[in-house]
C-alpha cells in the first residue's frame, strides 16, 4: 500500500523533497492513531447457491474452510436455520458468519423469551443485516461475507441477499461468488424454460449447480448441506450431501 | 404542607413500602381531561375531551399519532406526553428501519416501561406525569394499552383515564361483551357515551371539545377533524345521559373525583392520592 | 421499629444508630404488599406459581405475567412493583446473552445469581437511588440438576429447595414445608403449587387472581415454559377441588 506517512523520495540529491520544502519538519505532525481494518478475508468459504421454487426455497452450501489456495478445514457447515420461518446460508470469511450467527441466534433467543407470538420474518432478517452489513462497510470495516436469507412471509417464498459492501437485492435464484459466475446463467437457462419448478425439479438444479462447481471452483468441495424450507414440509437441513464424480471425463489420467 | 416525611423525593420508601412521589405523579393524570380507549377485534379506538384554557385559545390537542399503526390519547402533563410520543415515534422509525416492518405493540410499550421506569428510581429525576392510552393494530390484533406514571402499563380491553373517567369505566364495564365483535361506528358510539358520562350536565359533547382516533385492520390510524367528527356525535345526540348505568347497584362506588382544576378557589390543598400506587403487579 | 421516623430511615446510604438500613427493610415492604409467589424444587425439575391479583375488569387475561423467560433454560417468578422487576429481568438476559457470546455456553444460574444479586445490591448503597421494589426467584435446570435462588431487595440471594415471597409469604412457607420436596416430580409439584397458590389466596381482601405456572425441568427439556395448558387445567382442577373439600370439612367443624 501506498504510505502517507512517509515522506516523497527526492526529485535530487541535497535538495528539499517535494512538500518538505514548504512543510517544516516541526510543525508537520503525523497522525499515529490509524486503525487498519481487515483488507482481505481469512478462512473462507465459497459459493452458496439458492433457487426459489413454488412453495419454498432451496438453500446449499459446501462445507469446506479454505486458507487461501489451501483447502484447510472439511467441516465448516454454513447454511443455517435461524427460526421455524428463516435459513440462512453465508459465504465469505468463515469466523465473520460465525459471529453473525452469534447474534442472529441470540436475537432468536431474546424472541422466544418474549414469547409475545411475534416471530422474527426473513424480510425482517434481510434488511436487519442489510443496514448491519451496510454500517460497517461505512466504517470501513466490512464482515466479509455474501448472505442469503431464504424463507417463508405470509405464505409467500422469499430469497434475498446482502453482500460485504451492503449491496442486497432479491431475486428466483441466487447465487454467491464464484457461483454467480458459474451457475447463475446455468440457473437462468432452466429458470427461463421452466419458471415455476417444483421442489423436486428446483432441487436437481441446485444438485447440478453444485456438481459443475465442484468441478470448475478450486476453491470448492465435494461435501455440501442442503438446507429446504416449504411452505407445508417446513424446514430442514440436510446433508452432508456428496457431489457424484466421474474423472473418467478428465483426459489427463 | 407535606402529608410526610417520606413523600419528598422518588428515591424514599415509607415504611408502608410505598412510594409517594410515584403515587403524587399518578395524580397528575387525574388533573387531566378524561379519554377513553377501547376495542374490538378489528378495530382500537380513542376518544379525548379537549380542554380550552380560555375563550381565546384553542382547544388542547389531546391524540397523537405515533406510527401507521399507533396513535395515543394522553391525560396529565402534556409536555411529558411529547417527551413520550416523541421517544415512542423514534422507536417506530428505528424498528421499520432495522427490521422492515411494524414494532409489535407489547414491544414498544415494554421499552417505554422500562424507559419511564429509570425515572421512578433516582433522586435526579422526577416521573413523567401523564397517563396514555395506546391504540394500536399489529399482527396480534388490535390493542389499548394504559401506561402510568408509576411505569405500570395493562393490556387493555377498554379503559378510560382523566378526570372523573371513573364513570367512563363503569360504562365501559358494563357494555365490556358488546365491544368485542362490533363495528367501528358502534365502537366510537360506546366510546362518546363513556366520554359523555364523565362531563358535569351543564356540559356536552360537541365537534371543537371531542378528538377521535381510530387504527384498524389495514387502515392507518386516523384523527379525524371536526367535519368527520360531527356525524359520530349526532348519532349519540339526544340519547339519554349516563347510558341508563345510574341504575344504583350496578354503578359502582365512585370516588369523588372533582375537576381539579375548577377547585381553585379553595387555596392550596393537600394532595389526597385517589389510587394508591399499585404494588401488587 | 422504634427508630422509624427519627430522620433515619429517609436514605438508603445511611444506617440508623441502631445498625439498620431502613430503607431496604421498607422496600421489602413493597414486595410483600403483592402477590404470593413460590418456587418449588422437584427431583427433575423447578416449578414456579404466582398469584397475580386483577385489578380491574378492564384489563386483558394474561396482562402483566409475572414470571418470565430470562433465558431458554432460566425462569424468574417476582412480587413486588412490576416496573421494578421488568428491569431486573432486562438486566438478567442482558447477562445471560453476554455471557453465551463471550463463553458460547449458557449461563450457570449460580453465575447469573450472583450478578443479578450484585447490581440490586447496588441499589442499597446510595442516596441517589433508591433500593428494587422487589424480590425475584430466579430457577433453571441444568445438566440434570435443578437449580434455585431468591433474591431481596437487598441483594441478599440463598438457594433453596422451595421458596415463597409475597402476601401470603409465611402461610406459603409453612405449606411447602409439609412436602416432601426431595421425593416429588414436577408433574406432582404442579398440582401442590396450584393448591398452595388458591390456599394462600386472602378472598376477604384481594378478589380475583389469575395463576400462573410455570416450570423449568426434564419434561420440558430443560427449557422455561409456561407449562402446558392440558397439565395447568389439571393442577388448576385439583387446586380448586382442595379448596372445596378444605371449605367443606370447615363447615363440618362449625
Amino acid at each position: 500500500m501506498f504510505d502517507i506517512t512517509a515522506p516523497a523520495p527526492p526529485l535530487w540529491s541535497n535538495g528539499p523533497s517535494p512538500g518538505a520544502f514548504y512543510n517544516f519538519p516541526s510543525l508537520q505532525s503525523a497522525p499515529s492513531d490509524f486503525v487498519t481494518h481487515s483488507q482481505a478475508p481469512v478462512t473462507t468459504a465459497t459459493s452458496i447457491v439458492a433457487v426459489a421454487y413454488n412453495n419454498g426455497v432451496i438453500i446449499a452450501g459446501d462445507l469446506l474452510g479454505s486458507y487461501g489456495s489451501l483447502a484447510r478445514y472439511r467441516n465448516c457447515p454454513r447454511i443455517l436455520k435461524v427460526n421455524d420461518n428463516i435459513i440462512l446460508g453465508a459465504g465469505g470469511d468463515y469466523g465473520d458468519f460465525q459471529y453473525i450467527k452469534d447474534f442472529v441466534q441470540e436475537k432468536i433467543v431474546s424472541e422466544e423469551c418474549l414469547d409475545d407470538g411475534v416471530k422474527l420474518k426473513p424480510k425482517s432478517l434481510y434488511c436487519w443485516l442489510t443496514r448491519i452489513m451496510y454500517q460497517r462497510r461505512s466504517k470501513f470495516d466490512p464482515f466479509w461475507n455474501n448472505l442469503v436469507v431464504g424463507g417463508i412471509q405470509d405464505g409467500n417464498v422469499f430469497l434475498g441477499t446482502v453482500d460485504k459492501l451492503g449491496t442486497a437485492y432479491t431475486d428466483k435464484i441466487i447465487c454467491t461468488g464464484y457461483g454467480a459466475h458459474i451457475a447463475t446463467p446455468m440457473l437462468r437457462d432452466a429458470l427461463d424454460r421452466n419458471p415455476n419448478p417444483s421442489q423436486a425439479e428446483a432441487r436437481r438444479l441446485v444438485e447440478k449447480s453444485m456438481e459443475v462447481l465442484f468441478y470448475r471452483d478450486a476453491r470448492s468441495y465435494s461435501k455440501y448441506l442442503i438446507g429446504v424450507i416449504d411452505k407445508d414440509e417446513g424446514i430442514k437441513i440436510e446433508g452432508p450431501v456428496e457431489v457424484p464424480t466421474n474423472w473418467e471425463i478428465a483426459n489427463f489420467k | 404542607m407535606f402529608r410526610n416525611q417520606y413523600d419528598s423525593d422518588v428515591t424514599v420508601w415509607s415504611p408502608q413500602g410505598r412510594l409517594h412521589q410515584v403515587e403524587y405523579a399518578m395524580e397528575a393524570v387525574n388533573l387531566g381531561s378524561a379519554t377513553v380507549g377501547l376495542k374490538s377485534k378489528t378495530h382500537a379506538v380513542v376518544i379525548a375531551l379537549k380542554r380550552a384554557t380560555s375563550e381565546l385559545s384553542a382547544y388542547q390537542k389531546k391524540i397523537i399519532s405515533i406510527d401507521d399503526h399507533i396513535g395515543i390519547s394522553i391525560s396529565g402533563l402534556t409536555a411529558d406526553a411529547r417527551i413520550l410520543s416523541r421517544f415512542m415515534r423514534n422507536e417506530c422509525l428505528n424498528y421499520k428501519y432495522s427490521f422492515d416492518t411494524y414494532i409489535p405493540l407489547n414491544r414498544l410499550i415494554s421499552v417505554l416501561g422500562n424507559k419511564m421506569q429509570l425515572c421512578t428510581q433516582r433522586y435526579d429525576r422526577r416521573p413523567f406525569g401523564v397517563g396514555l392510552l395506546v391504540a394500536g393494530y399489529d399482527e396480534n390484533g388490535a390493542h389499548i394499552y394504559q401506561t402510568c406514571p408509576s411505569a405500570n402499563y395493562y393490556d387493555c380491553k377498554a379503559m378510560s383515564i382523566g378526570a372523573r373517567s371513573q364513570s367512563a369505566r363503569t360504562y365501559l364495564e358494563k357494555h365490556l361483551d358488546e365491544l368485542t365483535s362490533t363495528s367501528l361506528e358502534e365502537l366510537i358510539k360506546h366510546g362518546l357515551r363513556a366520554l359523555r358520562d364523565t362531563l358535569p350536565p351543564e356540559v356536552d359533547l360537541n365537534t371543537k371539545n371531542v378528538s377521535i382516533g381510530y387504527v384498524g385492520k389495514g387502515e392507518n390510524f386516523k384523527i379525524l377533524d371536526e367535519n368527520e367528527t360531527a356525524p359520530y356525535l349526532a348519532l349519540i345526540e339526544g340519547e339519554e345521559r349516563r347510558g341508563g348505568g345510574s341504575g344504583g347497584a350496578a354503578t359502582e362506588a365512585q370516588p369523588a373525583d372533582p375537576l381539579r382544576e375548577d377547585a381553585g378557589d379553595e387555596g392550596p390543598q393537600d394532595p389526597v392520592p385517589a389510587v394508591a400506587m399499585d404494588t401488587t403487579d | 421499629m422504634s427508630s422509624i421516623g427519627t430522620g433515619y430511615d429517609l436514605s438508603a446510604s445511611q444506617f440508623s444508630p441502631d445498625g439498620r438500613v431502613f430503607q431496604v427493610e421498607y422496600a421489602m415492604k413493597a414486595v410483600e404488599n403483592s402477590g404470593t409467589v413460590i418456587g418449588l424444587k422437584g427431583t427433575d425439575g423447578i416449578v414456579l406459581a404466582a398469584e397475580k391479583l386483577i385489578l380491574s375488569k378492564l384489563h386483558e387475561t394474561g396482562t402483566n405475567k409475572r414470571i418470565f423467560n430470562i433465558d431458554k433454560h432460566i425462569g424468574m417468578a417476582f412480587s413486588g412493583l412490576i416496573a421494578d422487576a421488568r428491569q431486573i429481568v432486562e438486566i438478567a438476559r442482558k447477562e445471560a446473552s453476554n455471557y453465551r457470546l463471550q463463553y458460547g455456553v449458557n449461563i450457570p444460574l449460580k453465575y447469573l445469581n450472583d450478578r443479578v444479586s450484585m447490581y440490586m445490591h447496588a441499589y442499597t448503597l446510595y442516596s441517589a437511588v433508591r433500593p428494587y421494589g422487589c424480590s425475584v426467584i430466579l430457577a433453571s435446570y441444568e445438566e440434570n440438576e435443578p437449580v434455585m435462588y431468591l433474591i431481596d431487595p437487598s441483594g441478599v440471594s440463598y438457594g433453596y429447595h422451595g421458596c415463597a415471597t409475597g402476601k401470603a409469604k409465611q402461610s406459603a412457607k409453612t405449606e411447602i414445608e409439609k412436602l416432601k420436596l426431595g421425593n416429588l416430580s414436577c408433574k406432582e409439584l404442579v398440582k401442590e403449587a396450584a393448591k398452595i397458590i388458591y390456599l394462600v389466596h386472602d378472598e376477604l381482601k384481594d378478589k380475583n387472581f389469575e395463576l400462573e405456572l410455570s416450570w423449568v425441568c426434564k419434561e420440558s427439556n430443560g427449557y422455561h415454559v409456561k407449562v402446558p395448558d392440558s397439565v395447568f387445567a389439571e393442577a388448576e382442577k385439583a387446586a380448586k377441588q382442595a379448596m372445596e373439600a378444605d371449605s367443606e370439612s370447615d363447615t363440618d367443624d362449625m
